[in-house]
């Protein structure tokens, strides 16, 4: 079991040096202390995420963790770099599957995980988005298994969430610890909102020739996200509109304001596909803009992310990934995959079947980590009634081996114990790629866990990438 | 659609709607205890003033039909349905919690402070029951008035100057006047001409009960040095320029607000010309008059006038 503090033994790996000392000074109880402090701020600030029909308090907080998750400079290079690459190749394989479909003739993605998969979406068919860009925000999941050892979990092409996180783990931790920060030790994050804003300026629409109006287009204040749609907005000064803000009228997007119509060229939208445009994709569906999509079609505003990126983030895509790299930028992939088995492949299926106790499965099209086995941790009632779902339906299913995922050391209730952690970075993808030295990382609160999902009890960390 | 293009900061009108409800519930809150205040106050008086008062209360924060026993309205009554009904949209529970929900929906145009202070506490009526409020009615009802005056407090001090300001300061002063001529609807049997020949000091706490209900008592003071007299009195609700609470007052701030909206959105409206036309004739007015055409009457069609305004506002600016 790697630590990332500790390595595999006793000697402090030489970035956390100053969160050790840190630590050892302050002691257990004083962090505790500390901590609840942080917890009255993420209150009071409103950070939180709405939980309805649970009882209990419907506006909850993600439990935070005060000590810091720590990358050397090198690291993060490497990370970056790996990013970077992966982000391309999504947009590359997202751009041909709705164009020619090389990498199918090619006969390296089956086509028909393309074209029957639920989140491909055929009228994107020979669209042309500005800049060629499907997913202008590409969060890329990442845990470590060793000193060098990274690997992707999942991509994340359609509208990740979570980057509030990373920016106000940030500024709690610099108001409450200063001293941790001095001489600029750590990488700043803050450029984040100017990277989004210059990122979703540089995809305008060709209908418009001055200065974008851009918007962020959210649900509305009762969705899970609403804060960080509201945060983001408020960083980059855009307007925060939710669809009945918005109508079409002469082939471009409208917003209602107090001065009479205004129009919309670029919609950062936090809406799933599905409820996009009722005329679209779902009838029934009471959220959207009717008559959006063909605005979008034509040229008349551009949406983020596009109309089925989701086809490129997809469990049974994934496995792909590795290949696009190959395929499109002709380069050896930097960030592996973790080895994956999928079902919908007779000889995999009955490897997986066999050795279900060691292996995590999961459901093709599940997210937020329902739905899944973790082998080792289940019961054998357990496995044989997993096992019975992959047999009735094996192509929905995929497994991986357990990893020896690396933990990181969290402060609990009871003291400060080793924790697993994934990682979060968000990729800006517009004309340029943009990226800060950072992201969010998640914790499994809970000793022995692997499940970092926050709707599992999950937690997040303060990220840093040292300067030097 | 031939509409040019703004710079600057553009406001959706379902956040001028946001901004402008938000402030009629905290000031609707705000003036609901003050309200139930002066009940208090006057449920401590010998006689028979208790019940009365307590009626009303309940009928000038318009919700008399939500008590099951009108005659006979308790405090704990009182206690439950115009502090603590989630369900009465008038109970002040209900304002506050309408106020951040509406301060939610329009987040990106409040600053931190005004967040903070709308945020903080938000939960407490909800924790509370009836008899927890009894125990300190007077340290509940000082809580609200201290929130209340915390949230216009932090918007004062931190808000930009924007449109967003004056949708704000709209529902405010809108709300104000409304409360202030409910009460005067209430009250105006007391505030006749006839109690004042008849009266000599019978109906002082009918009258100055109308004070505490508006916290006007020692601003009336300081001008009429107790002199208490119904003409007093509505003239001072009314056509009063200084305090805050009276109607002109009100309305020479919504005249404010509203020409500085027509100036930034470079035209002008039938609620212009409402506001003026309102502003003007109060200024005209004396209280004389009032009493000669009858205060009930002008209550009413003044009642009639804010509402109509509501509609040529939210109609000028699209929501």
């Amino acid at each position: 079991m790697f630590d990332e503090m500790s390595g595999t033994g006793d000697e402090i790996r030489a970035p956390y040096a100053r969160v050790a000392k840190w630590i050892e000074d302050a002691g257990v109880a004083l962090l505790q202390k500390r901590s609840e402090e942080a917890e009255a701020i993420f209150r009071r600030i409103g950070i939180t995420f709405a939980v309805y029909g649970e009882g209990g308090d419907p506006e909850r907080l993600i439990p935070f963790d005060l000590i810091p998750r720590v990358f050397a400079a090198q690291e993060w290079a490497v990370l970056d770099r790996g990013i970077r690459q992966r982000a391309r190749a999504l947009n590359a394989f997202l751009y041909d599957v709705y164009h020619r479909g090389e990498i199918l003739r090619a006969g390296i993605v089956p086509e028909k995980l393309v074209y029957q998969n639920a989140a491909f979406v055929p009228a994107m068919m020979g669209v042309e988005p500005p800049g060629r860009v499907y997913s202008h925000i590409v969060g890329i999941d990442i845990v470590r298994t060793g000193p060098t050892g990274f690997q992707v979990l999942e991509d994340n092409c359609r509208t990740p969430s979570g980057v509030s996180y990373m920016l106000e783990n940030r500024e709690i931790m610099m108001r409450m610890f200063p001293s941790l920060f001095a001489g600029g030790a750590v990488q700043p994050v803050d450029a984040y909102p100017d990277h989004l804003l210059k990122t979703l300026r540089e995809v305008a629409p060709p209908a418009c020739n001055d200065e974008p109006n851009i918007v962020l287009l959210t649900p509305g204040s009762f969705n899970s996200a609403y804060y960080e749609h509201s945060f983001l907005a408020d960083l980059m000064g855009i307007s925060l509109v939710e669809p009945r803000d918005l109508f079409i009228d002469n082939g471009l997007v409208w917003m209602r304001t107090t001065h009479g119509p205004q129009r919309v060229d670029v919609i950062y939208r936090r809406i799933d596909d599905d409820f996009i445009d009722p005329l679209a994709f779902r009838p029934d569906s009471l959220l959207g803009v009717p008559g959006l999509f063909d605005v979008y079609r034509a040229g008349g505003v551009t949406l983020c992310s596009a109309p089925g990126a989701g086809v490129a983030d997809d469990k049974s895509i994934y496995i792909y990934t590795p290949d696009m790299s190959r395929f499109y930028l002709g380069e050896k992939p930097i960030l592996d995959n973790v080895p994956t088995f999928r079902c919908a492949d007779s000889d995999e299926c009955a490897h997986v079947l066999d050795n279900i106790d060691e292996l995590v499965v999961k459901e093709v099209h599940g997210s937020g980590g329902y739905g899944m086995l973790i082998g080792p941790k289940a019961t054998a009632e357990e496995c044989t009634a997993y096992s019975e779902r992959i047999r009735k339906n094996p192509s929905e299913f995929i497994a991986q081996p357990t990893l020896a995922l690396s933990t990181v050391p969290s402060l609990g209730p009871t003291g400060i114990g080793a924790r697993h952690v994934d990682l979060r970075p968000y990729c800006l993808v517009g004309r340029d790629m943009r990226l800060v030295p950072g992201g969010l990382t998640r914790v499994a609160l809970r000793e022995g866990s692997l499940v970092v999902n926050s709707s599992q009890g999950g937690g997040v960390k303060d990220t840093w990438v040292l300067s030097e | 659609m031939g509409v040019e293009r703004m710079t600057g900061r553009i406001l959706l009108s379902r956040t001028a709607e946001s901004l402008y409800w938000l402030n009629r519930y905290i000031d609707r809150a705000d003036s609901t205890a003050r309200l139930i205040e002066m009940g208090n106050r006057m449920a401590m008086l010998p006689g028979a003033y208790s019940q009365q008062e307590w009626r009303s209360v309940a009928r000038a924060s318009g919700c008399l039909d939500q008590f099951e026993d009108p005659e006979g309205i308790t405090e704990a009554a009182i206690v439950r349905i115009l502090l603590l009904d989630k369900d009465n949209p008038s109970s002040i529970r209900a304002c506050l919690e309408n106020a951040r929900a509406n301060a939610k929906s329009a987040r990106t145009s409040l600053t931190m402070a005004m967040w903070d202070a709308l945020n903080d506490g938000w939960r407490k009526l909800e924790l509370m029951d009836v008899a927890a409020v009894q125990r300190d009615l007077q340290g509940v009802l000082d809580w609200v008035k201290s929130r209340t005056a915390m949230i216009r407090g932090s918007s004062t001090s931190t808000m930009l100057r924007d449109d967003g300001y004056l949708f704000l300061g709209l529902g405010g002063h809108i709300e104000r006047a409304d409360m202030t001529l409910r009460l005067l609807d209430v009250k105006s049997y007391v505030l006749l001409p006839e109690t004042e020949v008849v009266g000599g000091g019978r109906d002082h706490h009918q009258w100055t009960s109308v004070l505490y209900a508006t916290s006007a008592v020692r601003a009336y003071n300081h001008i009429y040095r107790s002199d208490y007299s119904p003409g007093k009195i509505a003239g001072f609700l009314i056509l009063n320029k200084q305090f805050p609470r009276s109607l002109l007052f009100s309305y020479s701030k919504i005249v404010r607000c509203l020409d500085r909206l027509a100036e930034s959105h470079g035209s002008r409206h039938a609620c212009n010309e409402t506001a003026e036309k309102m502003q003007s004739d109060l200024q005209r007015l004396q209280v004389g008059e009032i009493f000669r055409q009858g205060l009930p009457e002008f209550v009413a069609e003044t009642i009639g006038t804010t509402q109509r305004l509501g509609a040529e506002i939210s109609e000028a600016y699209h929501f």
